[in-house]
């Protein structure tokens, strides 16, 4: 049994509430009175455990980046109660086999739910359809199919994915590239790469996929997520697809709200991200679209990579960034303090709305009595500076190194179980 | 005096740029004597670290370095380690370790000498020989040097010069330098290319833009033609090779509209009879061989000022 006393909820109740098992066995208007062993919650934030629908945990192929261990407490840490492991890793998880292993190692982990994201064509070559009822009929039951890092460019492929998981209510993730408008592409095309001679990569490559596949999404009446929007034009399709009634639901990133491409001045890779970092007025955008509600969710696109893959010259460099351990104090920032959202809208765009879009309904509930207890305690007042070495992801390629954020994460419940006390990992037996 | 590094033609200031116009001079002076050789950078170690080829670049650093008396380390990564898939970290590091005072860098991705110069790989003064699409900023300092010993001997700077720059400006290292440099010192100038090698964004840069050479070629003082890559073709930048050099070649026919007294500039290496033909390179207007010489006294002048020589005076 835990008490937690005096949490502030994000529509401003502030209650105690208890833990059994696995569920919450109680919610209650704060009595004031102490209760031996509970954790005061004075001053704190009670929320449901955060949700990602788009993360990147390396394994199998390529633990020297992350594992599902070493990801899942970055997760932890960062306040996700459930996390989204993407496709491409080596193998690619286009097998119920390959999913299933992620699966299992997400439970070996114990510290949140790892839901793999299957793929939608076999080896992401964007060509075949990979064996989508097999995953979907898996222990590790995948609802989600991405080829994330590629996008389904072939339009045909795109049409036969969308109606294919119709089957089970599946949803098909995009990453909106164009591939040809993009040969090659370093970082968003405009002043800044023309200065410093980096190839563009155009807005208009991630708006001309959305609109095809909006509308192929209309055509056939199918789910379509896109994936990682980062362009004002982006939004006002997404605005328009929306008002026609269109099944669409889209995400953003916590980097994209924050960095422009003007960080990449100085060539350091480690603001080199697909898709890249634009301008102000794509964030200005991306903020008001999600507060608006037009893009649905915030999602880390937690991207790790070793030292080397950064420690180089831009064109060595990988694209990508850690996002975990970040995206909480990011949205507070961008979202919270600039009074664009309130609590509960963050709840909704980081917990409740994600976990309504994959389906895990162990995840993004109400706090109250018989729902499982996936909850945070934060400290929304807190600052914390940024060191990249103190991230528990393996990897390090933050590009907020330095920087000073708002709220912490003090406690985290995974099924009833604290993973996180006091803002340190309980060790797990 | 410059220190540091030179990574682009924004890091020199007005009054930088002409100061190490005026050293080039002297330098150039000197060399031109009996004796070439100066003492001023002996026990100085120079590495000339090209990831690309470039012979002429890297001859006239050489050259430059020589001049001085430095010990100069040519590293070209063909048949190095670099081919066996040595990072530029572990490259630097090793030039580092080997006690080099200037790393002169080519390399095929924009921004790697800055990288080399804001990363702790390594202690030496970076200069950038081409990064990638981005700069050449010593080339931009060779053709403001000959544009001034041309058009303005006497005077401070390049004001009211006209420079057409004509050719793959999206891909043109030489181009964004010399965009930076040039109108710094005053010059105006106006781009002329294809619009599909126009980088999106040439709007915020303070030049004129025409995609129509012939309006513009009789209203300039110095015309500079970019040398155009075949492969951009294989790539729809335009039709052919015959259709370029129709629209954006410097012919005989051009060249007859130019002012009296302009000159034509080239950074080589030159595709005669594609941006240029011969008639217009071997013109007695063309000042293309002055650019290969004036490259030597800018780069010793480079050299020279980031590494500290004793001053010109004691040298003689």
């Amino acid at each position: 049994m835990i008490n937690i006393i005096n949490a502030k909820l994000a529509n401003g109740d502030v209650v105690d509430v208890q833990i059994n098992g696995e569920l919450i066995s109680k919610v209650s208007t704060a009595a004031g009175t102490k209760i031996k062993k509970a954790i005061d919650a004075t001053g704190k934030m009670l929320l449901p455990g955060l949700v990602d629908l788009h993360t990147h945990l390396r394994e199998p192929g390529q633990e020297d980046a992350e594992t599902v261990l070493t990801g899942s407490k970055s997760a932890a840490a960062g306040g996700f109660t459930a996390i989204s492991s993407m496709a491409n890793t080596n193998p690619v998880a286009d097998t119920a086999g390959v999913v299933e292993q992620i699966y299992r190692l997400g439970k070996a982990a114990g510290l949140c739910d790892v839901n793999p994201i299957g793929a939608v064509t076999k080896g992401l070559d964007g060509e075949k359809l990979s064996e989508i009822g097999a995953m979907a009929d898996s222990i590790a039951k995948v609802r989600i199919f991405s080829d994330d890092g590629k996008c389904v460019s072939d339009p045909l492929i795109m049409r036969r994915a969308l109606e294919y998981v119709k089957t089970f209510n599946g949803i098909i993730a995009q990453h909106a590239q164009e591939p040809r408008l993009t040969v090659d592409a370093q970082m968003n095309e405009g002043s800044v790469s023309a200065r410093i001679g980096l190839k563009g990569w155009p807005a208009i490559a991630e708006e001309a996929i959305i609109a095809r596949d909006i509308l192929l999404a209309e055509h056939v009446q199918s789910r379509l997520h896109i994936c990682h929007v980062t362009t004002a034009g982006g939004v006002d399709l997404i605005r328009w697809a929306k008002a026609r009634g269109i099944q669409v639901t889209a995400e953003v990133t916590p980097h994209h709200l924050l960095l422009t491409d003007d960080l990449v001045e100085n060539y350091d890779p480690i603001y080199k991200v697909n898709p890249p970092l634009r301008t102000q007025k794509d964030v200005m955008a991306l903020r008001e679209g999600l507060a608006e509600g037009i893009i649905d969710i915030v999602a880390t696109d937690h991207a790790p990579h070793p030292t080397e893959d950064k420690d180089c010259e831009w064109h060595s460099a990988a694209f990508g960034m850690v996002g975990l351990e970040t995206a909480l104090s990011v949205v507070v920032k961008t979202m919270i303090e600039s009074k664009l959202m309130s609590w509960s809208d963050l709840v909704n765009r980081m917990s409740i709305k994600p976990a309504k879009i994959a389906g895990y309904q162990q995840q993004g509930q109400e706090i109250a009595a018989n729902q499982p207890a996936n909850l945070i305690l934060i400290d929304p007042a807190a600052t914390w500076q940024v060191n990249p070495k103190s991230l528990h992801s393996k990897s390090k390629n933050t590009p907020f190194g330095g920087m000073e954020l708002p709220t912490t994460v003090i406690d985290v419940f995974y099924n009833g179980k604290q993973v996180v006390a006091n803002r340190k990992l309980v060790d797990q037996e | 005096m410059i220190s540091g590094h030179l990574l682009s033609a924004a890091d020199l200031s007005k009054e930088q740029a002409l100061n190490l116009l005026a050293t080039a001079k002297e330098l150039a002076q000197i060399t031109d004597g009996p004796n070439k050789k100066l003492p001023t950078l002996r026990g100085k170690t120079i590495v000339n670290l090209f990831f690309e080829d470039s012979t002429r670049t890297r001859i006239s650093f050489e050259t430059a370095a020589k001049r001085l008396s430095a010990d100069v380390i040519n590293f070209s990564a063909k048949g190095s380690s670099v081919s066996k898939g040595e990072s530029l970290k572990d490259t630097a590091q090793t030039l580092q370790a080997m006690g080099a005072d200037a790393v002169v860098i080519r390399h095929g991705s924009s921004g790697a000498a800055k990288r080399l110069a804001d990363t702790q790989w390594i202690q030496a003064a970076v200069i950038n020989a081409g990064d990638g699409t981005h700069e050449h900023p010593t080339q931009a300092l060779l053709d403001a040097f000959t544009i001034k010993q041309h058009l303005r001997p006497g005077s401070k700077d390049l004001s009211g010069i006209k420079v057409l720059i004509v050719g793959d400006i999206l891909h043109s290292r030489v181009a964004r330098s010399n965009i930076l440099l040039l109108t710094k010192l005053g010059a105006e100038l106006t781009l002329v290319a294809p619009p599909t090698l126009l980088p999106v964004g040439v709007s915020d840069w303070p030049v004129k833009v025409s995609y129509d050479f012939d309006s513009e070629i009789s209203k300039c003082d110095v015309v500079m033609m970019l040398r155009i890559q075949l492969e951009r073709m294989a790539d729809s930048f335009f039709p052919s090779a015959q259709e370029y050099s129709r629209r954006y070649g410097l012919n005989s026919a051009r060249l007859s509209k130019l002012a009296k007294n302009a000159i034509v500039m080239h950074p080589g290496p030159m595709n005669r009879g594609l941006e240029i033909s011969a008639e217009s390179a071997d013109d007695l207007k063309s000042v293309i061989i002055d650019q290969v010489k004036n490259g030597v006294a800018v780069r010793m002048a480079v050299l020279y000022e980031l590494l500290g020589g004793a001053p010109l005076g004691d040298s003689k």
